[in-house]
């Protein structure tokens, strides 16, 4: 899929259509929607009517009591979640959140501001469920639901990445992210998911993680960075699978295990994990952090979270540390405790090397990986050598959902503080809780969507752009999986030369372990940089580290 | 579903060619689909990396990772892209036949 290029989609149009917006009907234009779920996949999860359909085609073979269907599922989720009934109610369309959409900022289509997508529902809702819409129809906004409803809701519900960036603007605290994974629910009641989470969920349910890699083939991905470690520090690291006993279960997105960049931060893991003789195991059962779930169903997403509880059960372990995953964080931190937990089976956590009792996670037992090292270098247990990392030039993109959705804002700059020692951040509104979505979250990154992709991550990109001019940022740290897929083309196709690197790629960089040789390259091979007044080390051109440094 | 013409049958594939039934496959329908890619002779080097991504994929149910096949081919990735325009996983893993990954990658 080629998009076009840069020039051509910084032409953003705010010029709303000539008709008002119940009357523009959606245009499926390709670049801009994903593929269809594939039937095989929803047949694995049990979900209903999976049959072969397109976006494109007319006729979506629909169940003929389709209508009944989607208006039953909204009237049980008004019952379910007060929170749906108060965000379908509150909002009185003040315009706050309009232009704080990566969607609307890169695409201009008015449909893309958050508080129209909500529309696009409340609509229905206002013509179904209140009196004054079962009046007074369109007079007070309301419409019925019609087939071309149905898919102006599948184009713009599969077309936020439920960010939550709006929220944070909205006076009243209305999630448009909650009113969009109800939206996909409903529309996953007749089938209507996408295939880059139809797929994804289809694998985990079945082999434990999204790509469905298979224990063997999990096993052999680990056993390939072992081996890259070795060649890089010297030092032999042998991780144990499934071992019952151990005191931690150790979880990351299993993009971590099998794609670049996201290998070169599982390494990182690794040596942290052997530099402090952590006693830890994978398990190549519950072998993903990310949870395609909460793209598609609440249910979906209990389903596919209680895996990881049930084998840290079956393992005996005392708790769990989590890898840098994003979603991952939303449902652990804002559903598990009511879904599955309060993880009884386990025990508070506590750092075996520092002592010290992660209370926030009291109830879920589960420790982002960025709390530990955070913790462990506080307390001086790492050693370090950030001159390592002397020809990276660092700026660090919030992960949406660690930073919005649990707080995690100080520790991972704390960590790359301590690793790096060209550090800048991005413009305050663009990072911590303002920070802009890479574009690709929620499962919208398969390649076919890609002109979204590149419009929604605009945003985010300018703001790299930024700190690039300004302080030679040659690489962008990320904490989440999904952005070290999403982020490279992106830097590739705004900012190039700018590099894509998890944050415990930085801190397997800089870490000295125990017994290791002398190093001359990271952990991408790149030569590492030489002493000042030697000369700059070259590197791969397509490595992060592939820009001229500039000194602050 | 769309489909393929080969030799008088159709094929199954996605909606970015993959096909769909990886027992279908043979050097034959290799050479075939590599023309569709705009590869219109597979040589040695060609061959080197589709035997290595099909013999992986038989034996783990998966593509390898990139880094791997760079590894275990000798060649560099900017050579896998001039031997495969489309890139290792959009055009050698669909001339191996292997279904198309999803999720974080």
């Amino acid at each position: 899929m080629s998009a076009p290029k840069p020039q051509e989609l910084l032409k953003v149009s705010h010029r709303p259509p000539r008709t008002g917006w119940m009357d523009t009907p959606v245009e499926f234009r390709k670049g801009t929607w994903c593929y269809p779920g594939k039937p095989k996949s929803l047949e694995v999860l049990d979900l209903p009517f999976p049959r072969q359909w397109s976006p494109e085609d007319e006729d979506w073979k629909l169940p003929p009591n389709w209508k009944e269907i989607v208006l039953e599922g909204l009237r049980e989720r008004l019952h379910r979640f007060r929170s749906l009934q108060i965000f379908m109610d509150a909002c009185v369309r003040c315009g706050a959140c309009a232009d704080k959409c990566h969607f609307f900022i890169g695409s201009g289509d008015p449909k893309n501001m958050p508080v129209l997508r909500a529309e696009l529902l409340r609509s229905v809702y206002r013509r179904e469920f209140t009196t004054a819409g079962k009046l007074l129809g369109r007079m007070v906004g309301a419409r019925d639901l019609d087939e071309r409803v149905l898919k102006e809701w599948f184009y713009y519900f599969f077309q936020c990445t439920e960010c939550r960036r709006c929220s944070v603007f909205c006076p009243f605290g209305i999630d448009t992210a909650e009113i969009t994974i109800i939206a996909r629910e409903l529309l996953n009641l007749l089938g209507l998911n996408i295939d880059w989470i139809a797929t994804p969920i289809a694998n985990c349910y079945r082999t434990g993680n999204h790509l469905g890699l298979l224990p063997h083939a999990f096993k052999d991905m680990v056993d390939f960075c072992v081996d890259e470690i070795q060649n890089v520090t010297g030092v032999g690291i042998e991780p144990t699978f499934n071992r019952k006993g151990a005191e931690i279960l150790f979880v990351a997105p299993s993009g971590d295990v099998f794609a670049d960049p996201g290998i070169y931060t599982f390494m990182g893991y690794l040596m942290l994990f052997h530099a402090i003789g952590l006693d830890y195991t994978l398990s190549t059962y519950a072998s993903e952090g990310g949870n395609f779930g909460l793209f598609t169903s609440h249910e979906v997403m209990k389903r596919l979270n209680a895996k990881i509880y049930a084998e840290a059960k079956r393992l005996g372990v005392k708790w769990i540390i989590g890898g840098e995953c994003g979603h991952m964080w939303r449902v652990l931190h804002q559903y598990m405790d009511t879904m599955n937990g309060p993880a009884d089976s386990l025990e508070e956590p506590v750092s075996p090397i520092t002592g010290t009792k992660f209370e926030n996670a009291r109830s879920t037992r589960m420790v982002h990986i960025c709390e530990f090292t955070a913790d462990l270098i506080r307390h001086g247990k790492l050693k370090l050598d950030p001159s390592r990392n002397d020809h990276l030039v660092v700026t660090f993109h919030d992960s949406c959902n660690p930073s919005r959705a649990m707080g995690l804002l100080d520790e991972p700059r704390y960590i790359i503080r301590n690793v790096c020692r060209h550090f800048y951040d991005m413009p305050e509104n663009t990072i911590r809780e303002y920070t802009f979505c890479c574009g690709s979250g929620a499962g919208l990154g398969p390649d076919e969507n890609l002109e979204m992709r590149l419009r929604g991550g605009l945003p985010r990109a300018n703001a790299v752009k930024y700190v690039r001019e300004k302080y030679g940022v040659n690489t962008l740290a990320c904490i989440c999986a999904i952005d070290r897929a999403a982020l490279p083309p992106l830097m590739d196709y705004w900012v190039p030369g700018v590099g894509v690197a998890g944050v415990h790629e930085l801190v397997g960089n800089a870490l000295i372990l125990p017994d290791e040789g002398e190093r001359t390259t990271d952990l991408r091979g790149n030569p590492l940089p030489q002493p000042a007044g030697a000369g700059a080390g070259n590197g791969d051109p397509g490595g992060a580290g592939a820009a001229p440094r500039r000194e602050a | 579903m769309p489909e393929i013409e080969y030799k008088d049958k159709k094929i199954e594939v996605d909606e970015d060619g993959f096909i769909q039934d990886p027992d279908l496959w043979n050097n034959d329908l290799a050479e075939f689909l590599a023309r569709m890619e705009g590869i219109e002779n597979m040589t040695e080097d060609h061959w080197k990396v589709v035997n290595f991504l099909r013999n992986y994929y038989l034996e783990f149910g998966i593509a390898p990772m990139i880094r791997k096949l760079c590894k275990e081919t000798g060649f560099t990735l900017k050579y896998i892209y001039e031997l495969f325009p489309s890139g290792p996983a959009k055009g050698a893993c669909k001339i191996a036949g292997l279904p198309k990954p999803t999720g974080c990658v």
